[in-house]
């Protein structure tokens, strides 16, 4: 069954326990759409964007990617894994193989590609994120924003057909985000799908086809960039955006739920 | 103060004790001459495999039961526990008397393969496996979440990931207590002696105590002694070795 939408979400319910942290969520992301997640900590957007690749396992509702039911217990969650590409806040980048194996090895293990393919593929996918000079370092030996680069590159190499961000940003210091962010912006340019957990409003505004902000486990609002981050119409996205974007106007916002 | 104690305890040990005589008992020169070259060949040789081949099945089971340990699958968790608590809790020496003569009692006409050597190999092993597995899984456990979430995320399947991803990072961390293991496995293969062995399988203290009743004098278990401490200080040395480089590498 065809479906103009790459990610399809369906009364989406998740809870820890007592702690109810999605509390129904629908939502569709198009096939070359850019949908920025944005919401205080606490309020779910973490947990949703890995609800996707079923990291977390819904606790109702159902999951499409590419007209696959993520949420059918009988569906090969390895093979729909391939397609769905995801960053980390801290990276994971695997400590113990150089960048170039950090790229290979998923390939080699995974999609079974021979060495001279999979190395191949890696280094044009080190070169589109700019780190073609590092192929031969320890992921020890770069700094945060090149491993969160290296961490998006190693994704892309599996040819995914939609890359989930959770936070990539959120753990770098603040000169090196911006590399990140221009890579990001590369792949959305190039027509990638992507759902975005983020607090960079500025790039959402920017890059984002719609924004769509969450608090306690719902959907507040969501809509062009422009209207959800210049103009909300809620109170409580107005209230989340004047603390994120003035901080020193309020209490600043507490760290991101831990991953 | 300290040392003043240290000094005088050690002042009367050396004034009180009778040195011709154990030097008679313990350090016959002669004696310790004939020993050579078989403590060497058969003993030193036997107590090396008996460890090694009991290391390597421990190590492999205790692999199988920290996986089991850490499995989603509850059954399997308790079955690990169970095992865990029961062979850590169990003086070495009863185990070997078990595989010495209730496996043979339980299943009428097997055999345990490699005869002695298979035995021993069990007995050791299912003492080690028990620490091993502990071990492992503490290293496992080490690795950060998110290396699994990441390879899982990239399509390695679990088992996959736990051979590409977490294991080889695991296995730095628990190379040192391995070790330490090793060593202590090194000590326990002299619980041999209480399986009934041929001249050619002897290890060292059976080696050493058999020469010693047959010649009315302890110069054999001072050698086998020194024997072990010819191992077992070199592997010590390399076990804090390898803890100062796991303790730099944090």
């Amino acid at each position: 069954m065809p479906t103009p939408y790459e990610i399809e979400i369906r009364g989406l319910h998740k809870s820890f326990g007592d702690n109810e942290v999605l509390r129904g969520i629908d939502l569709e992301v198009a096939t070359g759409e850019v949908v920025c997640v944005i919401g205080p900590s606490g309020s779910g957007k973490s947990t949703l964007l890995r609800c996707v690749n079923l990291l977390e396992e819904p606790t109702r509702g159902q999951v499409f990617v590419g007209g696959t039911e993520v949420t059918d217990l009988d569906v090969d969650i390895d093979a729909v894994r391939r397609r769905i590409g995801m960053v980390f806040q801290q990276f994971n980048l695997f400590p113990h193989v150089t960048v170039t194996e950090n790229l290979t090895l998923p390939q080699r293990r995974v999609l079974g590609r021979a060495k001279g393919h999979a190395a191949k593929v890696a280094r044009e996918n080190l070169e589109r994120v700019g780190l073609a000079d590092k192929a031969d370092a320890y992921p020890a030996q770069l700094s945060g924003g090149q491993q969160q680069r290296v961490a998006i590159a190693r994704a892309l190499a599996m040819g995914p057909e939609v890359m989930l961000f959770d936070e990539p940003t959120s753990a770098l210091d603040p000169e090196l985000v911006g590399d990140v962010l221009a890579v990001m912006r590369m792949l959305a340019a190039e027509g990638m799908t992507m759902m975005v957990v983020t607090h960079e409003m500025s790039f959402a505004r920017e890059v984002a086809d719609r924004v769509v902000f969450m608090d306690e486990g719902r959907i507040v609002e969501q809509g062009p960039a422009a209207q959800v981050v210049g103009d909300p119409r809620h109170e409580r996205t107005r209230n989340f955006l004047t603390r994120i974007l003035d901080p020193a106007a309020a209490d600043p916002p507490g760290p991101e739920e831990a991953p | 103060m300290q040392y003043a104690v240290f000094v005088a305890v050690v002042v009367v040990i050396a004034v009180l004790a009778d040195w011709d005589r154990l030097q008679n008992q313990f350090a016959q020169a002669d004696l310790a001459e004939r020993l050579f070259p078989d403590i060497i060949t058969i003993a030193l040789r036997n107590t090396v495999v008996y460890t090694l081949s009991g290391f390597a099945f421990g190590l492999v089971l205790g692999l199988v039961i920290a996986l089991m340990r850490l499995s989603s699958v509850a059954p399997y968790r308790w079955a690990a526990s169970v095992y865990i608590e029961i062979f850590r809790g169990l003086p070495a020496l009863l185990i070997f008397i078990f595989v010495g003569v209730a496996v043979p009692l339980a299943f009428p006409g097997t055999e345990i393969p490699g005869g002695t050597y298979g035995k021993v190999a069990l007995g050791l092993g299912l003492v080690a496996a028990a620490y091993m597995a502990e071990t492992i899984r503490a290293g496992i456990q080490a690795v950060p979440r998110g290396q699994m979430e990441a390879a899982r995320s990239l399509g390695f399947s679990h088992a996959r990931a736990m051979v590409s991803v977490i294991l080889p990072q695991a296995y730095r961390i628990i190379i040192p207590p391995l070790t330490n293991e090793l060593v202590l496995l090194f000590k326990d293969s002299s619980l041999v002696l209480f399986l009934g062995v041929t001249l050619d399988e002897r290890e060292l203290t059976k080696f050493g105590r058999d020469l010693a009743s047959q010649t009315a004098n302890s110069t054999p278990i001072l050698v086998a002694g020194l024997c072990y401490l010819l191992v077992t200080i070199p592997l010590s040395f390399v076990v804090r070795r390898l803890e100062a480089r796991t303790a730099r590498a944090k």
